[in-house]
């Protein structure tokens, strides 16, 4: 039994609202996404029999939503997790478990409204072998390796301070992103030095915000009446690694985004040239160019120049990021259902920056500092 | 005082030694891999008989960040590093150095201590910069 194409992303949206929200909690902005995401496909709370959720459990999400769910899914392995929501929903929905599935995501990131503090447990694997050392958060542990990135493939901090630089020029044309003036490789590499490297404008936004999907079958979703075409998912794939980073194979390159791509890009039967517009999770500037790389769009060491050389950007052959990213979009903390979110809106034909011709959008997400990923193939109706 | 680990069960022998000034690799008593973190099982053959040897104390450095922000009780700019230990393995740690800004991927570096109370914190030093 093939699974592409056999699930349908009806519903899409964020939260109401996006950047400083600080009359929502955490659930609330689960909550206010999901009832827009069914909104956006003509159901109700009582149409659903699944819930998938990261940071809120998904039982909080349901009952706060008078949900009696028949699936839940709590799987948490940081930002990539809603890449992971809808692979396994993909899978729950085939094998006729469940019907209909929400999957919701709301991190009050910045005003901290209902949330857990952020630390890592004193017993935790952090806590024993990193916190000691001095790490200032993800910022000084993600990018860890990017000295050996340049080390070894020679690419330079101009070339680094590109990726800003490129999905800036996306996010001007986005009202809701949070940064939209542009920046130049200047501006980059004089903003404030956070660990070197790494300056503040090659560091993701800390924003409150959710998002929330609606999946159903394929079958259900063409006898539905909707607003908007089904996004379908033509295939999926999910990997982890260690959650520190002195476990991880490499330091210039992300096994797990390795292996999830490999998995989605089969069981989509996809080749790289197909594929129209690209989402990576960028908490930090060098994801995207380890991922460009991990995915397969090039080879090893060529996607620094791949970016600088105007590729990924508004006119580009591979439109990468185009609601300006965690970099100049919004970052709530778990980033990726933002990428999801972004990836149906081009291939519906609905985003603010909109590419031409978009059948087929890519979106990988990151968890930890490459603690996990997950990668989703959405197509068009035109490619089932 | 800067933090110090809080071993779990399948750590604590680990830093122990580390407490006594000696840094040790896990290696399997089956397969002979050595891998860290310390764990009570192989992750290569999932044998669960583990021994701690100890380390040459020599690695080289994989790569780094230069925090121009720290922690309470450290005092930027300080090198966060992550090295390969002569035996294969990788640790973080601190890069202790007068000269942040020099310091240079692959750079052989030595296994050091940093005694915080009655603990220590493994860290490391470049080796042509000891004396």
């Amino acid at each position: 039994m093939t699974l592409r194409g056999a699930v349908a992303i009806i519903g899409a949206a964020e939260s109401t609202d996006l950047g400083k929200i600080p009359d929502k909690s955490a659930l609330e902005l689960h909550v206010d996404a999901a009832l827009n995401a069914l909104a956006d496909c003509g159901l109700t709370p009582a149409d659903v029999d699944g819930v998938a959720s990261a940071g809120e459990m998904p039982v909080d999400v349901a009952d706060y939503l008078g949900i009696v769910p028949e699936y839940l899914d709590g799987t948490n392995v940081g930002g990539s997790s809603y890449m992971l929501h809808v692979r396994h929903a993909m899978a729950a929905i085939s094998a006729g478990l469940c019907e209909t599935v929400l999957v919701t995501h709301g991190e009050s990131g910045r005003s901290r409204i209902g949330m857990v503090p952020w630390a890592p447990a004193p017993q935790s694997l952090m806590a024993q072998l990193e916190v000691p050392h001095g790490p200032v958060g993800a910022p000084s542990l993600f990018p860890i390796g990017v000295r050996r990135y340049m080390a070894e493939y020679g690419m330079t901090r101009e070339q680094l301070a590109m990726v800003p630089v490129v999905q800036r020029q996306w996010a001007a044309m986005n009202p809701r992103a949070k940064l939209r003036d542009p920046i130049t490789v200047d501006d980059v590499l004089s903003s404030p030095v956070i660990a070197d490297p790494v300056h503040l404008l090659h560091c993701c936004l800390v924003t409150d915000g959710g998002g929330a999907l609606v999946l159903t079958s394929a079958e259900r979703a063409r006898a539905m009446d909707l607003s908007t075409p089904p996004v379908y998912v033509l295939g999926a794939g999910e990997s982890s690694e260690s959650s520190v980073v002195s476990g991880l194979e490499s330091l210039t390159s992300s096994r797990a985004i390795r292996i999830g791509g490999q998995r989605a890009f089969e069981q989509a039967g996809l080749r790289h040239d197909e594929v129209d517009h690209l989402m990576i999770y960028d908490a930090f500037a060098h994801v995207p160019i380890y991922g460009l790389e991990d995915l397969g769009f090039v080879g090893r060491g060529e996607a620094p120049a791949f970016i600088a050389d105007g590729n990924t950007a508004p006119g580009g052959r591979l439109p990468l990021n185009t609601n300006g990213g965690g970099l100049a979009y919004t970052h709530t903390g778990m980033y990726g259902m933002f990428a999801i979110q972004e990836g149906v809106r081009q291939v519906r034909g609905t985003a603010p920056a909109q590419v031409a011709g978009v059948d087929i959008s890519v979106v990988t997400g990151v968890g930890g500092m490459f603690m996990s990923s997950g990668t989703l193939v959405l197509g068009s109706p035109a490619t089932v | 005082m800067k933090p110090v680990p809080s071993p779990t069960p399948d750590t604590q022998e680990w830093f122990d030694r580390i407490d006594a000034g000696s840094l040790t690799v896990p290696r399997c008593r089956a397969c002979a891999s050595y891998f860290l973190y310390p764990r009570s099982v192989c992750p290569r053959c999932g044998a669960r008989s583990v021994e701690l040897v100890e380390a040459a104390g020599t690695g080289t450095l994989m790569s780094f960040v230069v925090n121009h922000r720290g922690p309470s009780g450290f005092d930027p700019p300080y090198v966060l590093a992550v090295v390969r230990l002569a035996e294969g393995p990788h640790l973080t740690g601190t890069l202790v150095t007068d000269q942040p800004a020099l310091v240079e991927v692959d750079a052989p570096v030595r296994v050091a201590f940093e005694q915080r109370g009655d603990r220590r914190v493994v860290c490391f030093e470049l080796e042509d910069e000891r004396g």
